[in-house]
């Protein structure tokens, strides 16, 4: 089973996200902060990552910086959904190497949609 | 609601626009027909009704026409039928058209997510088809649709339902809470107001017609009057999309499916155009 990291500093957040990750299909895990997030790729690297700007400690785009330099740090997905919601966010964010960028609210459909344009699941053909 | 007043307005739809309104479906005329109502002073539907019965004018006619359409869509909608555009369609038009010319019809396109997709792949794809002239036309019934898709704006939620965030960043700007498409990919469609029941010669001919996910609101006469149609304004080699719950089967053999191919459907006397290998079964990743 492929795993998803989801990383948002709101339980609420992590919960919703964990349902429709499910239910595509994926193993998830959690964390609340990009530190977290960190340690949890040096233990096991993820295929996907739903991953928050904004959180305490350390934040998604500087996680995502670190990542990207990490042995397998290419090797996951990562989609950012957070609550920015302008442009200069989001250049930042896929010229850093994200992969997707998700403008809250969201809901089960735009993270099916996503995942299925980056080739996370097989998109539902018509 | 009384089944008289339910038969006329099952009798107006069916012959304004072609809806066939099952009586499983008339708690929709209560719901999205009392704000036409209150639009037009009436006290209730029912007083609404009465006015239809007489002589109404035509704007209220078209209000209640408009206002029981399902406008539902979204950008690459399906996405297959996109692919398959550019990887079956397209390939066999540049081979086929030293015109370098292509006309494209979304037979009921919208809010414009359908034809602005087109105009965005046809972008994307622009270094493979220098030269080329594309006219892509986009009409409704729904004249308030039609409206908006001239504007080009939409919602935060409606640009992240199948539209690529890079696409986003190419093709769009950022105005206010909504989001603009640029003026490069605006200028590529032309919409206008069509009633699919309604002769389609004055529209010319199209390569190729969009007709997604419109059919399923109609009879099976209505759909072979407008398949037939339709089928008229297409060269021999012309191909028509219908949407994925949408088939010519059992209605008429003016089209056929295409093989190996989903929900794309040619001439059944053409022989120019290639047929795709059947698809290989696909790879099972580790
Ligand atoms: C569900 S939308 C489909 C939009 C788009 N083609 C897609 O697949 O996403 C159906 C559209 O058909 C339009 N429509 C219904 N009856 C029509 C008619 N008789 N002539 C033209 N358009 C019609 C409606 O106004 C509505 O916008």
């Amino acid at each position: 089973m492929p795993s998803c990291l989801v990383v948002d500093d709101s339980r609420v957040v992590r919960k919703v996200a964990r349902r429709i990750v499910e239910d595509l299909g994926y193993a998830c895990e959690e964390a609340e902060d990009g530190q977290k997030a960190y340690e949890a790729c040096t233990k096991a690297m993820p295929d996907a990552i739903l991953l928050d700007w904004n959180m305490p400690v350390m934040s998604g785009i500087e996680f995502l910086e670190k990542l990207r330099q990490m042995p397998n740090g290419k090797g996951p997905k990562v989609i950012f959904c957070t609550t920015e919601n302008d442009m200069a966010h989001i250049t930042r964010a896929m010229n850093a190497g994200a992969n997707e960028y998700i403008m809250k609210p969201f809901d089960s459909e735009i993270i099916e949609s996503k995942f299925s344009q980056i080739g996370l699941v097989t998109s539902k053909s018509a | 609601m009384r089944i008289s007043d339910f038969d006329l307005y099952k009798d107006l739809l069916k012959e304004k626009s072609g809806l066939t309104l099952t009586p499983d479906k008339s708690y929709l005329l209560d719901s999205r027909l009392t704000p036409v109502a209150r639009k037009w002073n009436c006290p209730n539907l029912e007083a609404m009704t009465h006015i239809l019965r007489g002589m109404p004018s035509s704007d209220l006619v078209k209000d209640v026409v408009e206002a029981m359409t399902t406008n539902e869509t979204s950008f690459f909608r399906d996405l297959k039928p996109f692919d398959q555009f550019r990887d079956v369609i397209l390939p066999h038009m540049t081979k086929s058209r030293p015109s370098k010319k292509l006309r494209i019809w979304c037979a009921a396109c919208s809010t414009g997510q359908e034809p602005y997709s087109l105009a965005m792949l046809l972008k994307e794809n622009a270094a493979k088809l220098s030269g080329w002239q594309f006219e892509i036309i986009g009409t409704d019934i729904d004249t308030s649709v039609i409206e908006q898709a001239k504007k080009g704006e939409y919602s935060q939620f409606e640009v992240q339902r199948g539209l690529p965030i890079q696409m986003l960043m190419k093709y769009f700007e950022q105005k206010a809470d909504r989001w603009a498409l640029k003026q490069d990919i605006k200028s590529m469609v032309q919409y206008k107001h069509f009633n699919l029941l309604t002769p389609m010669a004055m529209l010319g001919k199209f390569d190729v017609v969009f007709c997604r996910n419109v059919l399923i609101y109609f009879d099976r006469e209505t759909k072979e009057t407008v398949l037939k149609n339709m089928s008229a304004v297409l060269p021999e080699d012309g191909f028509v999309i219908l949407g994925g719950a949408e088939t010519v089967l059992g209605i008429t053999d003016v089209l056929k499916p295409m093989d190996n191919t989903r929900g794309i459907y040619i001439k059944p006397t053409c022989t120019t155009i290639a047929i795709p290998a059947a698809p290989k079964a696909a790879a099972v990743k580790a």
